[in-house]
């Protein structure tokens, strides 16, 4: 039995063959070959010419990039935290089993599943100038009505309440994943103990779902540092640009202007920039979990 | 300090369906009383009820002559002790045992020497820094015990707490429980579905079946005086043998009792007025079936398994009719399936169950 295993070991990799295929051309060759096309002058007219880091500095020497990239921190740096914290809150408030829940928890995720189309174009009716939802509460309540998506400063915050707003059911979905395999008997114990709803929430809830908060917390980190779509569609990086994104500005320089050396360089600083962003969350998370211990 | 407990005609439904009906007792201040019965008897629900997990539905608890059915579980001055231990996995032994008391705002002071004494007593001071995970069951087992004894509660209730353990610890533990007891001779209320913890620890045990109380009475009293066949069978390693009732006979010594395998057999039970042999049943323990030896005639039995326990051996067997019978021989018994022995019942002991399996004895006996 175990020879012929061993004999038949080869044939099991076909099993995964297919799928290898796939991740090999479409994540690992262009990932190799971005890297390529960043330390070379690459156009439509012709396969490039080596520059070593040029690309990179270029990158780095142009305000609209660091506009872009201040963009995208700050958008990420609200973001982010919104969504677990949000996430988490509904995650608790609905952890239990009801119809009433039931339905609730349908309804904040049934925003996960539109696409980015849709989810801009809903937003754009709330904070269209004029007949807007915004505007029109704004009136009502005797303000002057604010154009979000045409100022600067509120239109990345007009972007985030979209992105919140369609993001929020995974993190809540995932939350409550994590809820559910909570013992009961610690919060009956808990409960013996004089516990308060605070000190259940900090001593025992938060520690228990620890780990979730931490992947929750990397894979928005992931998400949102790739901010487009709502981008595009609501303000096109407007205005003056105070709403660009970071992949964004890669898609104008790479397939817009056609800089496609400049556009790569950009495109490794980000990967480089989410990559450590992530591994910053799981280190300290990492270390903060075995400071408890 | 210790108190008494008190349940006064306590019902728990959910919904439509009825888990607990009409229970009263009366726990005394320092007693060990255990909530012994099948599985979803209620008796687990009972417990939880006097915590505070559930709610009552009908009826009252009183805990040392305070009522405390309305209260939060946290202010009826219980601790309680899970099946699973429910320790705080992301906290140290010490600051399990510490939780409790730092939620009342007691000083740190008072929290360190309650914690290091209850380690002292467990045995588990050189825990104080370990996480769950890193104990064993008995270890983690004995914090549960410690996060209990330091909030020095009026009542112990236990649920369960030995299931999760092998059978050698489980017997270690048990007898570290009835020194617990004596030592600090708290109110202890304790359920469980084994017998053998509950005649080994309780003053009183409180059978519970269906929904109800069958008897409460001491390990003894159960066992010899048992007030219904439930209680009887349940009772008992073997379970009594439960022989049908044919007929009877009343005289002056006592009921005449006629039944197919064994004959007319002399008692000298006295049921009470109104008794009626219909659907009534003779019960026997093994113990009180004696295989006689070769040569001696008694009631015939044809073996049909044999259980060999070193100290003992069960004959397991029928009688003519068919009717089967446990007997108890002797440790070196040679007895073989498909041998016919010869048994002797002792007649002291024969208990009358009538058709709603009500026990009938000797009065005041």
């Amino acid at each position: 039995m175990a020879e012929s295993y061993r004999r038949n070991q080869w044939s099991h990799g076909l099993f995964i063959l297919p799928y290898l295929a796939f991740f090999t051309v479409l994540l690992v060759f262009p990932l190799i070959w971005g890297m390529w096309l960043s330390l070379h002058k690459v156009d439509l007219f012709g396969p490039g010419r080596f520059v070593g880091l040029a690309n990179y500095v270029r990158v780095f020497g142009d305000s609209v990039f660091l506009q872009a990239l201040r963009n995208t921190l700050v958008f990420v740096a609200f973001s982010v935290p919104a969504l677990v914290a949000l996430g988490l809150f509904l995650a608790l408030a609905l952890n239990r089993t009801t119809r009433s829940t039931s339905f609730l928890r349908g309804l904040f995720f049934s925003s996960s599943v539109l696409s980015v189309t849709i989810v801009t174009l809903i937003w754009r009716f709330v904070f269209i100038p004029g007949d807007g939802l915004l505007p029109v509460i704004f009136e009502q309540l005797g303000m002057a009505p604010l154009n979000f998506l045409s100022t600067s400063g509120w239109s990345l915050f007009a972007v985030g309440v979209a992105t919140v707003w369609w993001c929020l059911g995974l993190p809540m979905m995932l939350f409550l994943a994590a809820l559910q395999q909570i013992p009961v008997d610690l919060y009956e114990a808990a409960a013996l103990d004089n516990a308060s709803p605070w000190r259940v929430l900090t001593r025992i809830t938060l520690p228990s779902i620890a780990r979730t908060i931490m992947l929750v917390t990397i894979i928005q980190i992931v998400m949102q540092f790739q901010l487009f779509g709502q981008a595009q569609l609501m303000t096109n990086g407007g205005p003056n640009g105070s709403s660009r994104p970071l992949v964004m500005y890669i898609y104008e320089v790479g397939f817009v202007r056609w800089d496609l050396g400049k556009g790569a360089a950009a495109s490794q600083v980000l990967f480089l920039i989410i990559l450590i962003a992530a591994m910053a969350q799981y280190v300290v998370s990492t270390r903060k979990t075995e400071a408890g211990e | 300090m210790s108190a008494s407990i008190e349940i006064n005609n306590v019902t728990k439904r959910y919904g439509a369906l009825t888990v607990l009906d009409n229970i009263s007792l009366t726990i005394k201040p320092g007693e060990f009383v255990v909530f012994l019965g099948p599985s979803g008897c209620g008796k687990s629900t009972l417990l939880r009820m006097i915590a505070g997990l559930e709610d009552v539905t009908d009826g009252t608890i009183s805990a040392g002559g305070t009522r405390v059915d309305t209260l939060p579980p946290g202010q009826r001055g219980v601790a309680m002790v899970f099946q699973s231990y429910a320790l705080y996995p992301h906290m140290t032994v010490a600051q399990n045992m510490a939780f409790g008391l730092e939620n009342i705002k007691l000083p740190r002071d008072e929290i360190n020497r309650r914690v290091a004494l209850a380690a002292e007593t467990l045995e588990i001071g050189h825990l104080l820094d370990r996480k769950p995970e890193k104990l064993s069951g008995g270890q983690r087992q004995r914090v549960a015990i410690g996060r209990a004894i330091v909030k020095e509660p009026k009542a112990f209730l236990f649920d369960e707490p030995l299931s999760n353990l092998d059978a050698a610890l489980r017997g270690r533990t048990r007898l570290e429980l009835a020194q617990l007891h004596a030592r600090l001779g708290s109110t202890m209320v304790f359920v469980t579905h084994d017998q053998v913890e509950a005649m080994t620890l309780a003053d009183r045990i409180v059978i519970m079946h269906d929904r109800k109380i069958e008897q409460i009475g001491t390990p003894m009293e159960v066992y010899q005086k048992p007030a219904t066949r439930f209680v009887a069978g349940f009772i008992g390693s073997p379970a009594m043998n439960f022989i049908p009732v044919t007929a009877v006979g009343y005289d002056n010594a006592g009921l005449s009792v006629t039944t197919g395998g064994l004959g007319t057999l002399q008692t000298q039970i006295q049921p009470q007025p109104g008794f009626s042999h219909d659907g009534s049943t003779l019960g026997i323990r093994a113990e009180d079936v004696t295989v006689l030896s070769d040569g001696e005639t008694g009631i015939g039995l044809t073996v049909e398994v044999v259980e060999r326990l070193g100290d003992r051996t069960l004959v397991y067997g029928a009688l003519d009719d068919g009717t089967k019978l446990t007997a108890e021989a002797d440790g070196r018994s040679a007895a073989r399936i498909g041998d016919r022995l010869q048994i002797r019942l002792d007649l002291s002991a024969l208990h009358l169950f009538d058709a709603k399996g009500i026990a009938h004895r000797l009065e005041g006996v």
